[in-house]
């Protein structure tokens, strides 16, 4: 159920022509000579069809318009739905979800707002995934899949899943908490047809149980492990034996507690891999075993589908060589762990011809983004993050590497850039070398920094992107903005769906001109900007279409946002504070709003008040 | 030419004060735990304060910027228009928690040691070689203890107070190679065979190519050329 279909209880009834004009036919059904109509029930007859129809559609977007046209197609695609996708947890609740679709074989939910991985937020906020897990094990046994992104789940929820739930197929967890090593121990050793564990960016307590012991012995379905974010140690024997009796495992990312000389001896035993993370890619600390290296060339030219590879955690530059092999196959690649120079990045990087996605440190520096822009001509990701990232650190990435990329990377759909000093000419020249551009997010890390060059504010090189890039959904701003840019956004930014705002604007007025102008707006983020209440009631009349907006360290008062509430009794407003503060202060720290159908949630910690 | 200057950066900013009120702390790693009351309405009348400074000061150090490219470093600490380190604000950059450790963790151990310095160390009398990586230990001691361990047979040979050999005492340094006991050489940059202890840790780790463990009675004609090498390097 997504956010679309939210606004929708029950369809107008003068859509329901359809189910209308059946009955009608039944009536004079036996004076006609149609025997279907004679003896089926039409709403039945037709029904199925739709059914087997529907049954095709794939896509939440389309399925939630199909929804719309009458009360028959809104019964059938609840039944044919398989796939249910809640972007926020809390706009629906388990039982009214459970209850309209009734034949759900995959979850997916999202629950924190995205500000509260930079700890923003005091933790224990909620997003708690206990109650759907009960309600899941109650209304789907058949439940297949489950696709969770910033929540929190315990030991008991994975528990639940793996005993309630028979085959159980899949789980994902990205940004999620709240689970140790036990659970994941009862949770593989329970799910016998597992495929698929992808723990992705999510912290895992160590509750020093053997998880990987858990696994039960035999054949295994595997095609996916996933657990590179796990800090703690792995029983290597257990992963290896696992790794042999997974013939389809195609997928294999593992921590930085594998050793390289480990990770030789589970790619030999995969040279099916897909998917690989190396792990430390250096050697245990104990002395290396002898004069005879493992050929750790072969052990990658084996790999022969090896098209993604990541990892390199704890990575000795000097074993980079082993991976050239594997290089002109390569469409993703993560070195975004790996503190390696230009110089190092250089060999590998002349070879990735066919890449396509590729994350990567600042150490690489603005001669290291010239060489990945002179190969790398089908580049779509570009993600660079800081070595150092402290406002004033060092800065190895500058707009000669961006420049150098938009030049190089033509085909360009998204950037993800840490810098410490940019220029609007780089940003202007990557707005029209790169029209392809749906996700552009530029973080200047220095607050409030204007052009070097110029001294002028980032104005003109985010208005540039937003009137270049005709595909643009994503943007996030950064650097010293005026009113200005918030004006070129609402102007031309016309199908930005998520909007990411830190330390920049003037006055209500920037707000004002994106709530006004972006109509496809859905997910809202702005730290410490000067917006106040005024700005916020101009955004009354699009609220509802929107996932959630979120506000903190802004000018709100919690009389400004108790209007809101007033005057949108669909939407739950939480005023959140910091953990320590009791009373509301005259000023609203964390304004974090959303539409639920639900109204307010239950489960809410001390430090937030819902208006 | 990059890296070095890095470091110099990195320690500089170390040193500076964070602005009074700022609330962070110093240090890079605080931000985290610093006080929420960093965002609330008072960190939105600091940044605004910290706008207005940077807005007047930006020009004044772009210039210079522009003027002077490579030399960074000192025009930090001796211009005077650019702003000392800033506190730290929470959640800013937005890097999540988990990314922002796990560099921290590299950087420490990068600081200590740039690259691995894995030697191979045979022992006379051994069937099999290993190796060593001389920058997981910070003194020859805790080298001999490594080693011991690894070739449980081997003793060392008594290395004085301050882990060296005492080469100006020649008598010791005889009682020692005329023994049984096995001494550890090296093979230094030069292609020469040396007895390990000569030169202070750090140069060691810097010139070992391979270490080689053989019977101090066979370590007895490096033992010369040990002390000429010392003598010219004093």
């Amino acid at each position: 159920m997504s956010e679309d279909d939210e606004r929708q209880q029950s369809p107008p009834s003068d859509l329901d022509f359809v189910s209308n004009k059946a009955r009608n036919c039944n009536a004079t059904g036996s004076g006609s000579g149609h025997p279907e109509f004679q003896s089926a029930y039409p709403d039945q007859v037709l029904e199925n069809v739709l059914e087997n129809v529907l049954h095709f559609l794939t896509s939440k977007r389309d399925r939630n318009a199909a929804s719309l046209v009458c009360k028959s197609w809104y019964r059938v695609e609840a039944l044919t739905r398989s796939e249910l996708f809640i972007g926020n947890c809390y706009a629906v609740s388990p039982a009214r979800a459970t209850a309209r679709f009734t034949r759900v074989r995959a979850l997916q939910l999202k629950g924190k707002p995205r500000f509260a991985d930079f700890n923003l937020m005091p933790p224990d906020w909620g997003a708690h995934f206990n109650p759907w897990a009960l309600a899941m094990a109650k209304a789907y046994p058949w439940l297949e899949k489950v696709h969770l992104k910033r929540m929190t789940v315990t030991d008991d929820d994975l528990a639940t899943l793996a005993l309630l739930l028979l085959g159980f197929k899949e789980l994902v967890l990205v940004c999620c908490d709240g689970f140790g090593t036990s659970g994941l121990a009862i949770f593989v050793n329970e799910c016998r047809q597992l495929k698929v564990l992808d723990l992705i960016d999510s912290e895992v307590s160590d509750d020093e149980t053997d998880w990987i012991s858990c696994f039960p012995e035999g054949e295994s379905h595997l095609e996916s492990l996933i657990f590179d974010c796990v800090e703690c140690h792995i029983n290597f024997e257990a992963l290896e034996r696992l790794v042999a009796n997974s013939p389809s495992l195609k997928k294999l990312r593992l921590n930085r507690y594998v050793s390289i000389g480990q990770l030789y001896r589970l790619m030999i035993r995969a040279p099916q891999l897909t998917h690989l993370g190396t792990g430390s890619f250096s050697p245990s600390e104990i002395a290396g075993q002898g004069d005879q290296e493992p050929d750790y060339v072969n052990a990658f030219a084996a790999c022969k589908s090896l098209v993604c590879l990541s990892g390199f955690r704890e990575i000795i530059p000097d074993y980079l060589p082993a991976i050239y092999p594997v290089c002109a196959n390569l469409t993703s690649l993560n070195f975004s762990y790996a503190n390696i120079t230009a110089e190092q990045l250089k060999p590998i990087i002349s070879k990735c011809h066919k890449l396509q996605v590729f994350w990567v440190l600042d150490s690489i520096c603005d001669e290291g983004l010239q060489a990945v822009a002179a190969t790398c001509k089908e580049l779509r990701e570009l993600r660079v993050f800081p070595v150092d990232p402290r406002e004033d650190g060092d800065g190895p990435v500058s707009e000669v590497g961006l420049q150098a990329i938009s030049e190089g990377c033509r085909k360009l759909q998204s950037i993800l850039y840490f810098c410490q000093r940019m220029t609007n000419a780089a940003v202007i020249a990557m707005s029209k070398n790169c029209p392809d551009l749906v996700v552009f997010r530029l973080c200047i890390m220095g607050r409030h920094r204007a052009d070097p060059v110029t001294g002028e504010p980032m104005d003109d090189g985010f208005g540039a992107i937003v009137m270049n890039c005709k595909k643009l959904t994503r943007l996030a701003v950064s650097g010293l903005l005026t009113d200005k840019a918030f004006d070129y956004i609402g102007q031309h930014g016309k199908l930005v769906r998520t909007l990411s705002v830190a330390f920049a604007g003037d006055s209500d007025m920037g707000l004002k001109y994106v709530l006004e102008g972006c109509p496809q707006l859905q997910k809202l983020e702005i730290r410490d900007s000067p917006f106040g209440d005024a700005a916020l009631r101009s955004g009354l009349h699009h609220y509802y279409n929107m996932r959630f907006l979120w506000m903190s360290s802004c000018r709100l008062t919690p009389s400004g946002c108790q209007e809101i509430a007033r005057a949108m009794p669909r939407l739950v407003v939480e005023v959140i504070r910091s953990a320590d503060e009791e009373e509301m202060d005259d000023a609203v720290e964390i304004l974090y709003m959303y539409r639920s159908l639900e109204g307010p949630r239950t489960d809410l910690p001390k430090f937030v008040t819902i208006l | 030419m990059q890296g070095t200057e890095r470091d110099l950066n990195y320690k500089e900013t170390e040193l500076c004060l964070g602005l009074p009120g700022g609330g962070g702390g110093g240090g890079g790693e605080n931000e985290v735990e610093s006080s929420p009351k960093t965002t609330g309405k008072r960190g939105f009348s600091e940044t605004v304060d910290l706008k207005l400074n940077l807005q007047s000061k930006e020009a004044g150090m772009d210039l210079n910027q522009n003027l002077e490219t490579c030399s960074k470093q000192t025009a930090c600490t001796k211009d005077p228009s650019k702003p000392p380190a800033k506190a730290q604000v929470l959640g800013w950059p937005p890097v999540r928690s988990y990314r922002k450790n796990i560099m921290a963790n590299q950087k420490n151990s990068s600081e200590e040691c740039e690259k691995a310095a894995f030697v191979k160390v045979s022992m006379d009398g051994a069937p099999y070689l290993r190796k060593v990586d001389l920058k997981m230990y910070n003194s020859y001691q805790k080298l001999s203890d490594a080693l011991a361990k690894m070739f449980s047979s081997f003793t060392m040979g008594n290395y004085g107070s301050q882990g060296m050999i005492d080469f100006m005492n020649e008598s010791k340094l005889m009682d020692l190679l005329n023994s049984s006991d096995y001494v550890p050489t090296y093979e230094d940059k030069d292609g020469d065979w040396m007895l390990v202890g000569d030169v202070p840790w750090e140069m060691f780790v810097e010139s070992c190519k391979r270490l080689r463990i053989m019977k101090g009675s066979e370590a007895i004609g490096l033992a010369p050329r040990a002390m000429e090498k010392c003598k010219s390097r004093a």
